[in-house]
């Protein structure tokens, strides 16, 4: 069990948080840039001291402002994969990785335990490689195999596929994925990416400004966000309007600059409605209104984005919004830019948040 | 083809004229003395006297500097502390000084009637007109030179991996020696370089601090001098050791540094 909790200011962030992680789990700590997430990692590694705080993990005070206690990293055992890898420059891979055997290894096999941990990323053929000379690919597996390599206490990984392109960032998601299952000791990983953090965290905490708005896992914060940051932040169509229950037992939000739109979760007053990209249909402009949708805005297409096997497709309506569809329907309805359409989903699908 | 323009031809003017006027002496003291004469002057015991003492001399100056200037280098490349800009200024301050005020200042600190006079010869050393005398010219003359390179190469490691070598296990003296130091070797090495050849080179300060006694302190430079008015041909001789010693130490570092690059 890793725990914390800290008050500090770093830069212009007021940082104060409280957050815990089982042994063998993996939290994620998600949130935009400039948040403090990776100051939380740096606390509980103990490169940052922060202003009030306590660490613990494992039962072992790491931290403890208010009774002085204060140990070192080297103390601490914490294996950190950092954002750019710091992997040593003057090193072979191999010699990164045996840098963090523990001292009763013996001289001998710490060679051998080195490239069984390449070996386990596939990487041992560049065993004898300086980092300057691996892809960046290469290079996040020497970092995840070095911080392995410790015995760590607690794993933190701070954007560990940031600086990775698309392919290999999916690859190592696969990789990091079998990793944090095998882990016995709590995983704590900042990324700014929400599908990151759905994908790899069994949890996801959302940091905005300094503190933890919302805890859950990502089907949780997706289905039901709990402010419209977190809405935005999970990838969701995100409308503020003012809502008002009407005599169906449905609740009725007049959209900022025009629209309706129907919820079945009762509110009032200036709210945020969310929906998924995903939960939006799109019809081509005067067709007849079928099946359940009973949401409908007249939109335009403003772009047509290949994501994978699907197509994001931006839209403007009084407010900006996303539909996400197959090639396929895309082609078949010929979304380009300046096209008209509209845009339907269910009022059951359609969240409600106070703003 | 396009003729090169007024302004190129003046660059490479320039180029050849700074060329000529820096390599001309040290090219002079090679024509001048033929090899057979070189070794004939060589074989003189006052100056294998000298050069001995030279190489003695200068070694243990590099190697206090080295010791001492490489932690403190490390020190001021690191950790921010107030004053830190202050304490590089005054660390400094030795590189511009003019040698005969370093003699005065040293002669004025720890001469016989100096600052810690007193307590040095409560103490039992004698450096004045000593062969101690000129050790402690050289790291004085040459130990800026050191902590100057050798703060820069520090500052130029990726403080990320002193943080990483941290959370690796590795306590803070463990961390300067395989990480940091290891990292800044090809810089510190250059430092070294540069400190080595001021103290092989080191006069005024040396001479005022500590005499010119044949077999005590009396260096090369300070029997080049001694020597060039009597017996030019030996001063030339000398002179050339000093150009090939104080040459193989520049490339050394050349090679070291570009080594340091390859391997990255």
């Amino acid at each position: 069990m890793l725990s914390l909790a800290l008050e500090t200011r770093v830069g212009a962030v007021e940082l104060a948080l409280e957050l815990e992680v089982r042994d063998g789990a993996c939290l994620a700590l998600a949130g935009p840039s400039g948040a403090g997430k990776t100051s939380v990692l740096r606390a509980i590694a103990g490169l940052l001291r922060p202003a009030r705080g306590r660490v613990a993990c494992g039962g072992e005070t790491w931290l403890d402002t208010a009774a002085g206690i204060e140990r070192s990293p080297e103390q601490r055992g914490c294996g950190f994969v950092f954002q750019d890898y710091a992997l040593f420059g003057h090193l072979s891979a191999w010699r990164n990785v045996a840098y963090g055997l523990p001292r009763a290894v013996p001289r001998a096999r710490r060679r051998g335990e080195a490239l069984a941990l390449l070996e386990r990323f596939g990487i041992a053929a560049r065993a004898e490689e300086r980092p300057g000379r691996l892809s960046g690919g290469e290079r996040q597996r020497v970092a995840l195999a070095r911080a392995l390599a410790m015995r760590p206490r607690a794993l933190l990984l701070d954007e560990p596929l940031v600086a990775l392109d698309a392919t290999s960032a999916t690859a190592a998601a696969r990789e990091l994925t079998g990793v944090l299952r095998d882990l016995r000791v709590p995983a704590l990983l900042v990324t700014h990416d929400f599908a990151q953090a759905a994908l790899l965290g069994d949890e996801v905490a959302v940091l905005d400004g300094g503190r933890i708005v919302q805890r859950g896992s990502a089907a949780e914060l997706a289905a039901t966000p709990a402010s419209a940051f977190v809405a935005d932040f999970t990838g969701a169509v995100v409308l503020r309007g003012h809502a008002r229950c009407d005599t169906e037992g449905l609740t009725r939000v007049a959209l900022e600059g025009g629209g309706e739109v129907l919820a079945l979760a009762p509110a009032a007053g200036e709210v945020a409605v969310s929906v998924h990209p995903w939960e939006i249909a799109l019809a081509p402009p005067g067709a007849a209104a079928s099946g359940s949708a009973r949401n409908r805005l007249d939109v335009e297409v403003m772009s047509v984005t290949e994501i994978g096997n699907r197509v994001r497709v931006g839209l403007a309506a009084p407010q900006p919004l996303a539909a996400e569809l197959t090639g396929a329907s895309a082609a078949r309805l010929g979304l380009a830019p300046g096209v008209r359409a509209v845009a339907s989903w269910k009022a059951a699908a359609t969240r409600v948040m106070p703003r | 083809m396009r003729r090169p323009g007024w302004f190129a031809a003046l660059l490479t003017a320039a180029l050849a004229l700074a060329l000529a006027f820096l390599t001309l002496p040290v090219l002079a003291i090679f024509v001048h003395s033929s090899p057979g004469a070189l070794l004939h002057s060589l074989g003189d015991p006052a100056a294998r006297d000298a050069l001995r003492l030279s190489l003695e001399t200068t070694t243990i100056a590099v190697a206090v500097i080295l010791l001492v200037g490489t932690p403190a280098a490390y020190l001021l490349a690191t950790r921010a502390f107030p004053g830190r800009a202050l304490v590089v200024t005054l660390l400094e301050l030795p590189l511009v000084l003019p040698p005969a005020v370093a003699g005065i200042g040293l002669l004025a600190a720890l001469g016989p009637d100096g600052l810690l006079g007193g307590a040095l010869d409560d103490a039992g050393v004698q450096l004045v007109l000593q062969t101690a005398g000129v050790v402690v010219a050289l790291i004085f003359v040459a130990a800026p030179f050191h902590l100057r390179a050798a703060q820069a190469a520090f500052t130029a490691v990726d403080p990320s991996w002193g943080e990483a070598s941290r959370t690796l296990g590795a306590g803070e003296a463990r961390t300067f020696a395989r990480v940091a130091v290891p990292a800044a070797l090809p810089g510190l090495s250059a430092g070294l370089a540069l400190a080595w050849g001021r103290a092989l080179g080191e006069f005024g300060a040396t001479l005022m601090f500590a005499g010119s006694f044949r077999g005590i302190t009396q260096t090369a430079p300070l029997a080049i001098y001694a020597d060039f008015a009597s017996d030019f041909d030996a001063a030339l001789a000398l002179s050339a050791v000093l150009v090939a010693v104080a040459a193989a130490l520049l490339l050394s570092t050349k090679l070291v540094g570009r080594d340091a690059l390859a391997r990255a």
